[in-house]
Parts: C-alpha cells; sequence; structure tokens
C-alpha cells in the first residue's frame, strides 16, 4: 500500500520559456477529499502559472483557514508561503506586498475564511487596490469543520442533513464591485477552460484582482438540493463570454469572429479576448456588471466569466507613492539617509 | 484500434474477446511474449520471497524457466513501458528475474502433473528432441498420451544442448529442466537420426511432431576453402562438436565470421578453448548487427575485437596450411528505397593472421529425410508448408514447430509453437476441429483493499536497472564451465522486482459513477487522463489530448458518454499503473483491476499449487 506520487512525467511533457515542465510548479499530493473542487482549482493555478512560465520563487502564496486555505500547500511547492489566521489573509498579504512589490501575490481563501470571520479584511483589501490575485474557493459551506452553512450558502439551498438555509447570502463579486475592485470575476473549479486564462488575466492585472470560483465540497455540499453542487453549477452556469489571454510578449494569431468579440488591453499591454455569449455586455462596465449579475441571480442563474475590469487602475503603491524597490533590497545609505535628511523632514513639521 | 469496439461499459464483460485483447496488449511484456507469460505476476511473487511459486508459473508458460532466465532472447523487455518512461530508463530485467526464481525455489517434483498409469490410447511421435519437442511432451503428457521421442543426438534439449555454451547455461540447469519433461515417461531414442518421415508414419502413430530444427550451418565457398579445410570450421558444428566433447582445442589465432549471436558463442567458446588473439568481423556496420546487444557486450567485456565493415574475400593457404584471411573494407549506403549495399572503400585489402577460422553466418532448415511424395506440401524455399496457427502441415496428422516451422528463431519460439501444436494434436487425437482454438484463461478482480490500500505495491520506484555481478573475468576464462553471470542476490533481485510498473493492474472506468470532478486528470503524474468532447476520428482525439497521444502501438481506452455528453479518454502508453486516479476518485469510478492472462495450453492447470 502507498499514496505517494512517482517522480515520472510523460517524457513528451511541453516545457515552457524557462525551460521547466509543470512538475516545477506542483506542490505536495492533496490531503483534501479526493473530488473536492478545491483541488481542480490548484490544478489550474499549476497550469496558469506555468503557461506564463512565472518564475516559482517570484510568487507568495498566502492564505487563511479552511480546506481552501490549506491548498497552497499543493501546488506551487517551489514558491514562498504563508498560512496565516482565520480570515487575516488580506492583512498578511498587505503587508508582505508593500514590503516587497516585486512577487506576484496569491491569496487563497474560502467562503467562510472571506464572507464571515474574514469579511471586514476582505472589505479594506477591496477598497485599498492592493496588487494581488484573490481568490475565494467557494463552496457555500465549513468544509473543514464539516460542512456548515457559510455566508455564501444560497438562500433555500439544503444541505445533506436537510436544513434549508434562510439567510439572506452574501455575494461577494457584488460586494467586490460595490467596493471598487478592479477586476472582478466568477468561475468554476469544473471549468478550467474557463478559470485558466481568467487566472493569467488577472495576476497581469495591476491591482486587486478577485475570482469567485464556485467549488463544490464533494463531501458536505454535494447533495441534491445543494446550491453548489456540480449537477446545479452546471446546470445553472451561464457564462459572460469566452476568453483567451494573449500575454504581451505574444502575437495575437487567432481570428475572432466580427461583432461579437471585444479586446481588452491591460496595463502591461497583455490582451483578454472575449467571445460574447451575452450580447452588448461590456466587461469594462461596472453598473452593467452589477445589473447583469443581479439579474442571473434573480433568474436562479450563475453568472460566470470576467465580470469587470478596469484596465488602468491605480495601485495602493501608487497611492502611497512607497518605494519602487522590496525593502529588503534597499541599502543603509538609502535606509539611512543621514543627519541633514533627517533635520530636513523635522524642519518641515515645524 | 477502432474506438468504438473498445469502449469499456459499467461492467468491463471479459468475457468479451474485445476487452480481453484491449487489456492483454496493455501488459506490454506479456504481449510481447511469444508464450504470454504472465510475467508482472511472477515479478511479485519474486519480490515476496514466493520463489517457488514464481517458478511454477513460469513452468506452466514457457516450460524451461532455469534455461530461459538465463538464455532467453527476452521479446519481453524492449517492449517493457519502464523503457518508455524518460531517455535514460531500462527495461525491467525480466529475464533475469525468471533466473531469481529458478535459482531460489524448493524442491518441485510434488508439484508436477500425476501422469496418468492408464494411457488414453493415443501414440505420439516427436522428431527431435529441441525445446519445441519437449514442449509439445510436457503438454501431452499428462493427458495420457504415448509418447515416442526421436533425436540423433545422445541427450535431449535440441540446440539448447548442443549450441548455447555451459558458460552461459550451466548442464545441470539444463540437465534439470529437460528430464522433468523426459521423467513425465517419454520414451526416448537418442542417437537415432529419422532418415524418413515415412518409415515413421508407417508405425501407425496418431500424430507426428517435426521439431528437428534448422540444423544446418552456412558455408563461405571463398577462395582457400578446400585447401584450408583442416582449419575451418562452421560455428554451429564446432560448437556442437565442443558441447559432446569432441573438440577441445584451437589454434591461438581464431578469426570468426559473422555478427549473430552464434559468431558471439563461437568467439567466446574459443576465447576458453586455447584461443589468444580471437577477432570477430562483421560485413556490415557495427550498428546492424544481428547479435543481442547484450552478446555483443559480453564478448566485449571478455576483450574480443570485433571489426565491423569487413568482407572477407580469401582463405590464405601457404604450404598447404591456413594462414591468414584476407578482407575488403566497405561501407554501406542507401538508395532511395532504403536498400542497402556495401560499397568497397579505396582502401588496401586488411590481412588477418590466423590459425583457424569459425564461419558464423547463418543456419538454413534442410529436409531430405521428409518423403516429398507422402502428401506433405513444400514451398517455394523447400520448406513444408506450416499453418501458422495450427502448426498443421498439409498432411493431417503431421504438425510442425519451432526453428523447423519458418526458420532459425529462439527457444521461447519454440516453446510457444510447442504449445500450440500440442494443442492441435490433442484436438486432432479427439476427433475436434483443430480450427477451434481454446479461449486464454482471463479474470478481471479489483485490488482495492481499503482507504490507500492496493493489494500490490503500487508506488514507483526510482531505482536504476541492476547489473548483473558478473565472475571475476581471469577466473570466467579458466573453465569452459564456469557460469560467467552470477546472477541476482536477494537486494538486487528486490530492487528490480520493485521497478516493474504492475502493467496487468488495468484501470477500469464506470462511466455512470463519475461525476466530472477532474480529480483523476489532475492527479495523474503522466497526464494521460484526458476529458474531451467525443471525437469519431482517432487520430483527432490523439492529437487534442492533453499529452498528444503519439505512440500508436498503444490503445486508447475512450469511455462512453459522461453526463456532459464528454468523454473519458486514456491513453494507455504511458499509465504507471500508480493507482492515484482510483486513489483521488470520489465515486470509485476509477479503479484498478488485476487482469489475469493465461495462454491456454492442451495441459492447462494440471500442475500441483504450492504451498
Ligand atoms: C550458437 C547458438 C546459440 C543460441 N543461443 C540462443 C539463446 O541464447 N537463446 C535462445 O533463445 N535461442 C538461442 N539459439 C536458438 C535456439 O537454440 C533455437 O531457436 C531452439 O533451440 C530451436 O528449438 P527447436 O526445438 O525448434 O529445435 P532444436 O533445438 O534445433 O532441436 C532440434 C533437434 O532435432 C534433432 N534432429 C534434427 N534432425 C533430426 C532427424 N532427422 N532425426 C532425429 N533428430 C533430428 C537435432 O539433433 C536437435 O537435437 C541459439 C542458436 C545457436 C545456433
Ligand atoms: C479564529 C477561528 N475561528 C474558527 C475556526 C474554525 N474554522 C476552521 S475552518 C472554518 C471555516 C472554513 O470555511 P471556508 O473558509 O469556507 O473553507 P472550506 O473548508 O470550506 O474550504 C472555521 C470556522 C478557526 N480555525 N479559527
Ligand atoms: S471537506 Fe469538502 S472542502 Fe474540505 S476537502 Fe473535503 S470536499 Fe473539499
Ligand atoms: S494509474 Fe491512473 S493516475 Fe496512475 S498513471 Fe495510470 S492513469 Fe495516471
Ligand atoms: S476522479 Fe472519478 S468522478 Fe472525478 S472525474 Fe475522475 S473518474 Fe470522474
Ligand atoms: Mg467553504
Amino acid at each position: 500500500m502507498t499514496y505517494l506520487r512517482p517522480d515520472f512525467r510523460h517524457p513528451d511533457a511541453p516545457t515552457n520559456d524557462l525551460g521547466y515542465t509543470s512538475k516545477d510548479y506542483e506542490g505536495a499530493l492533496s490531503t483534501l477529499c479526493a473530488g473536492c473542487g478545491h483541488d481542480s482549482i490548484s490544478a489550474a493555478l499549476i497550469q496558469a502559472c506555468f503557461e506564463m512560465s512565472i518564475e516559482p520563487h517570484q510568487v507568495a502564496k498566502i492564505s487563511g483557514i479552511g480546506c481552501s486555505s490549506k491548498t497552497p500547500t499543493y501546488f506551487l511547492g517551489n514558491s514562498h508561503g504563508f498560512n496565516s489566521v482565520h480570515g487575516r489573509m488580506p492583512s498578511v498579504t498587505t503587508g508582505a506586498n508593500l514590503a516587497n512589490r516585486d512577487l506576484k501575490y496569491v491569496g487563497v481563501s474560502g467562503d467562510g475564511d472571506s464572507a464571515s470571520i474574514g469579511l471586514g479584511q476582505f472589505a479594506h483589501v477591496v477598497r485599498r487596490n492592493l496588487n494581488m490575485l484573490y481568490i475565494v474557493e467557494n463552496n457555500g459551506c465549513y468544509g473543514l469543520t464539516k460542512g456548515q452553512m457559510s455566508a455564501t450558502t444560497d438562500i433555500d439551498s439544503v444541505n445533506k442533513s436537510g436544513m434549508v438555509n434562510e439567510h439572506q447570502p452574501i455575494d461577494l463579486v457584488n460586494l467586490a464591485l460595490e467596493l471598487g475592485a478592479t477586476f472582478v470575476a466568477r468561475s468554476f473549479s469544473g471549468d478550467k477552460e474557463q478559470l485558466v486564462p481568467l487566472m493569467k488575466a488577472a495576476m497581469s492585472h495591476r491591482g486587486f484582482a478577485f475570482i469567485d470560483v464556485v467549488s463544490p465540497c464533494v463531501t458536505f455540499n454535494n447533495n441534491a438540493g445543494s446550491k453548489k453542487s456540480y449537477d446545479f453549477v452546471r446546470e445553472h452556469n451561464e457564462a459572460t463570454s469566452a476568453l483567451d489571454f494573449v500575454p504581451m510578449k505574444d502575437e495575437i494569431t487567432t481570428t475572432y469572429e466580427q461583432g461579437s468579440s471585444q479586446e481588452v488591453t491591460l496595463h502591461d499591454g497583455s490582451v483578454i479576448h472575449l467571445t460574447k455569449a451575452i450580447k452588448g455586455f461590456d466587461p469594462c462596465d461596472r453598473r452593467a456588471a452589477i445589473k447583469a449579475i443581479k439579474d442571473h441571480n434573480e433568474r436562479g442563474e450563475i453568472l460566470t466569466g470576467l465580470l469587470y475590469v478596469d484596465t488602468d487602475p491605480t495601485d495602493l503603491h501608487d497611492m502611497y507613492g512607497t518605494s519602487c524597490k522590496p525593502l529588503n533590497s534597499l541599502k543603509e545609505d538609502v535606509l539611512c539617509p543621514g543627519n541633514a535628511t533627517l533635520q530636513s523632514i523635522n524642519e518641515s513639521f515645524r | 484500434m477502432d474506438i468504438k469496439t473498445n469502449k469499456k461499459g459499467a461492467n468491463v464483460d471479459i468475457k468479451k474477446k474485445e476487452n480481453v485483447d484491449f487489456f492483454h496488449q496493455v501488459v506490454d511484456c506479456q504481449y510481447a511474449c511469444p508464450a504470454h507469460t504472465p510475467v508482472p505476476e511472477y515479478i511479485r511473487l519474486i519480490a515476496q520471497g514466493k520463489y517457488t511459486e514464481a517458478y511454477m508459473i513460469n513452468w506452466q508458460s514457457n516450460v524451461f524457466p532455469g534455461i530461459l532466465g538465463r538464455t532467453c532472447d527476452r521479446p519481453c523487455e524492449p517492449a517493457c513501458r519502464r523503457g518508455r518512461l524518460d531517455d535514460s530508463e531500462e527495461p525491467v530485467a525480466i529475464c533475469r528475474l525468471k533466473r531469481v526464481a529458478a535459482d531460489n525455489k524448493d524442491e518441485i517434483s510434488t508439484l508436477l502433473p500425476d501422469i496418468p498409469k492408464e494411457k488414453n490410447g493415443k501414440r505420439i511421435a516427436l522428431i527431435g528432441g529441441g525445446p519445441a519437442s519437449l514442449t509439445v511432451a510436457r503438454d501431452l503428457a499428462p493427458l495420457g498420451y504415448d509418447i515416442t521421442l526421436f533425436d540423433e543426438q545422445t541427450k535431449g534439449g535440441g540446440m539448447i544442448r548442443s549450441q548455447i555454451p555451459s558458460f552461459r547455461l550451466p548442464d545441470e540447469v539444463l540437465d534439470e529442466e529437460v528430464n522433468y519433461v523426459l521423467d513425465m515417461g517419454i520414451s526416448t531414442h537418442f542417437n537415432k537420426r529419422v532418415d524418413s518421415l515415412k518409415a515413421v508414419l508407417d508405425d501407425d502413430y496418431d500424430a507426428v511432431f517435426i521439431g528437428t530444427g534448422a540444423p544446418k550451418g552456412r558455408d563461405l565457398d571463398l577462395p582457400g576453402r578446400t585447401e584450408g579445410e583442416a582449419n575451418i570450421h562452421i560455428g554451429v558444428e564446432w560448437l556442437a562438436n565442443v558441447a559432446f566433447k569432441h573438440t577441445d582445442a584451437i589454434g591461438k589465432k581464431v578469426i570468426v565470421l559473422g555478427g549473430g549471436n552464434t559468431a558471439m558463442d563461437c568467439c567466446r567458446t574459443a576465447l576458453r578453448l586455447g584461443g589468444e588473439q580471437v577477432t570477430v568481423t562483421v560485413r556490415s556496420p557495427f550498428a546492424t548487427m544481428k547479435a543481442s546487444p547484450w552478446e555483443i557486450e559480453d564478448a566485449q567485456h571478455e576483450g574480443i575485437p570485433i571489426l565491423d565493415n569487413h568482407v572477407p574475400k580469401e582463405f590464405i593457404i601457404k604450404d598447404g596450411k591456413l594462414t591468414a584471411m584476407r578482407f575488403e573494407k566497405v561501407k554501406a549506403e542507401f538508395d532511395d528505397q532504403g536498400n542497402r549495399s556495401l560499397v568497397p572503400l579505396d582502401e588496401p585489402p586488411v590481412i588477418i593472421e590466423c590459425d583457424d577460422v569459425l564461419i558464423a553466418v547463418g543456419q538454413s532448415n534442410s529436409f531430405p529425410w521428409i518423403e516429398r511424395d507422402i502428401g506433405i506440401a513444400f514451398n517455394k524455399w523447400d520448406m513444408p508448408k506450416v499453418n501458422r496457427t495450427t502448426f498443421a502441415t498439409t498432411l493431417p496428422n503431421v504438425f510442425v514447430g519451432g526453428d523447423a516451422a519458418f526458420g532459425p528463431e529462439n527457444v521461447i519460439t519454440a516453446v510457444a509453437h510447442g504449445h500450440q501444436a500440442a494443442i492441435s494434436i490433442d484436438l486432432h487425437c479427439q476427433g475436434q476441429d483443430i480450427k477451434q482454438r481454446p479461449a486464454p484463461d482471463v479474470t478481471l478482480l479489483s485490488q482495492k483493499m481499503g482507504v490507500h490500500e492496493w493489494s500490490y505495491d503500487s508506488q514507483v520506484s526510482n531505482d536504476d536497472r541492476n547489473i548483473v555481478p558478473l565472475m571475476e573475468l581471469q577466473e570466467a576464462l579458466k573453465n569452459l564451465n564456469n557460469e560467467v553471470e552470477l546472477g541476482f542476490d536477494e537486494k538486487r533481485a528486490i530492487s528490480e522486482a520493485a521497478r516493474c510498473l504492475n502493467c496487468d493492474m488495468q484501470t477500469v472506468f464506470t462511466e455512470k459513477k463519475c461525476i466530472e470532478c477532474d480529480a483523476c486528470v489532475d492527479v495523474c503524474p503522466t497526464k494521460v487522463l484526458t476529458m474531451t468532447s467525443k471525437e469519431a476520428d482517432e487520430q483527432i482525439l490523439r492529437n487534442k489530448l492533453t499529452v498528444p497521444a503519439k505512440n500508436l502501438e498503444q490503445p486508447l481506452y475512450v469511455s462512453g458518454d459522461l453526463a456532459t455528453g464528454r468523454v473519458m479518454v486514456k491513453d494507455e502508453d504511458l499509465c504507471l499503473h500508480c493507482g492515484l486516479c482510483a486513489e483521488r476518485c470520489p465515486t470509485a469510478a476509477w479503479d484498478l483491476q488485476q487482469f489475469t492472462y493465461n495462454e491456454a495450453t492442451a495441459c492447462d492447470n494440471l500442475a500441483h499449487k504450492a504451498d
């Protein structure tokens, strides 16, 4: 008997621009329940980082508490990581980001972690437009503590023991839009074709990028009557558009049909190409996005895809005019500019 | 393979031939073995120290485990999946593991099948006592057949005895395994050459099996051949003379002509009988030599130079005695069709001095003793017409197998022929249609024992292929009977056995159970699983898999429709049988099931079980 992953990979496995294979982006073998949606999200992150040729040591994974928050162990094993306290991932990420703006920050949280105990932290990291990818692995329950209903459990959703939820759910996507998030998307763990390009675009966005990923809890919330089960999500999921992500360095080679497609160029020059499924939907229109989400919600549908993006955002570093270099690279002469400078600062307060 | 026909439904019906064929093909080694020996099964038994059981599985399917564990041509090894895992990976040392079972087994006489005292009234004649005939005898004797064997040699074993030198195969091993068969009450007539098939048929045998091999060594008719006769020997004849102790010395300077396995045995034997400067010359480039790579390696290890691109032109005779040979140097050139020709180089001829020459440039069949008017049709190569499935000739009660059937091959092929011929002889003698072949014995059984627990060791070892230790060179060369290979010790055997990927542990999919959560696809280390839309054209499907399935010899496993209308596709090529897909599947839609495949033989399951 064993439960170990073999070292062998496919000999024809592709390599990226750095000469790495996707094995270089893997983490430890998951200890989550077999079939958990969260594992698919980890796999999507591995694929996205591999395909974008991101240096693993240039990434920091930060999380709170929950099954979702455990997942950073299962991807990017060569990256930095901080498994923090319940609901406190945003503040730890804010600190890390202010200290070293050169890293890519991937925050992983759950619906319990972000919409209950961490709701305050969530709200503030959004309005500060911290440059990070914030993923909520949303299973509508507290998986780790055995499936209690969470603040995102949908109204009328039935849990495994037959209880019906009567509380209004918090829709983190709407909340993020209201609070001024500059990149907002929703996706489904079972749809990597949508999730992977969304992750790539989110990591290329300079500012706060939020992806709410519906991710079924196969053990506690995949029953009939649940609104976050594999079957329910597959049946009620409508995408705004199919999307392709074209990194800045690549040329656009695919030809797209006129009229139904739209190109969104991000701050770093990379392009999100959208082939629209919903006529007239414009991902640069915040109000329209809020309306579309509400309309779908009323019809019992889940709107997925890229919902809103601001292509020229001002992130927290821009606002504060912070050091453009990571603090750990600053030498003594910069950190301690001498008596004359101190005197002039003091003078300015008189 | 037609993707529509290899669809695996919820409950795989293992009685269906298409399913049997599919799973059979996945077990690369067993599939490649002419006798379809259940390789992974016996390797697992070796890993558990159950040598006797491992031996008996081999004995049932290949009759000569101790012999083959030292000498087999091992077609299983190039087929081994392990060799495909990456550039530096080598196949599992399947052959030498077989020897481990043979060397370490307990007494097996009580496990051998009972031979009925009361015979079934049918008499069978076997002409030739090589592995093909002995296999027929082994399969038929337990059924009560009265069997008579004729061979012109003094002892049984055929070319295994006359050709394979004792430094590769000790006499005791050969005698032991030949005697397991002969002791089944076979009446043997050694030193008896059959000169007329008609005479044998006139003795009213119910069936006759011809297993006379390919006994004639080819000659080279070059200038000086007749004058040098005393010191020019046909390789296979010379090896037989050494084996039967008619020859025990050779000159100091020896040239061996030829690049096949016979040449390798000739040069190494010469080195042990007094040869000091032994040289092998080959007409073609080194890379295209016929000999098995390991036999070439062994000869080189003993310091024997192999000169390639040397075409022999003349035996040089001085004062009526052979003194040297003249060669012309060539290079290989290929035309548009890829046909090779050896083009002479503009270089002076090469003269190599010698006392003796051994000619090892091929073998051929010859049947002067089969009358051409008794109903056996011959083909344009003057060989009897033999059916490739039944091994029958055009005379209903005469069968041919081994090297005699389609030209020189190897021991394991002779064994495989023998099994099939025995089935035909049995059917023929029982008045049944020999074309109705018995089906193999197959089972498919889940191996899940509990959480993270499989009946087999699913962990994939990272060990490199273990090297078989050799006797110290000087010691090895001292005596023709010193076995060069020492075999694996227990530690190496366990390490080598652990390298096996257990390819008979099949991944079996039940689409009705799958909830399309992606867990299996994500966890599979070699990324051989893909869930995708259906595709009528297999090539298109192969190209759109996560890693395109380029090895067309390996089948695709394509499921029926999933709930979303997609299908689960598995490229069998590089599955490690690690079981992680089943381990991570929440619904047990994937399961690991052992596929056992035992080729039918005339004497199925007659051996007693060990323990
Ligand atoms: C030098 C050499 C080395 C080899 N090494 C290997 C090896 O390492 N591994 C391997 O797998 N294979 C090896 N082979 C090939 C292997 O020996 C043969 O393929 C195999 O023995 C064929 O078996 P068989 O039963 O068809 O016939 P054989 O083994 O050739 O037996 C035929 C028997 O029939 C007898 N016979 C022939 N005509 C008559 C007759 N008219 N009357 C009575 N008896 C007759 C012969 O004396 C002989 O004993 C080697 C061959 C040679 C020449
Ligand atoms: C301060 C604190 N309060 C409560 C808990 C108990 N707790 C652990 S995980 C969890 C909820 C996790 O839910 P979610 O973030 O949705 O993660 P999931 O397991 O569903 O992925 C709770 C309440 C805790 N660990 N720490
Ligand atoms: S309890 Fe639910 S969320 Fe946690 S690992 Fe299991 S399936 Fe995933
Ligand atoms: S057993 Fe399953 S997980 Fe392992 S290599 Fe084969 S298909 Fe992949
Ligand atoms: S893990 Fe099981 S249920 Fe999930 S996709 Fe694979 S086979 Fe289907
Ligand atoms: Mg949750």
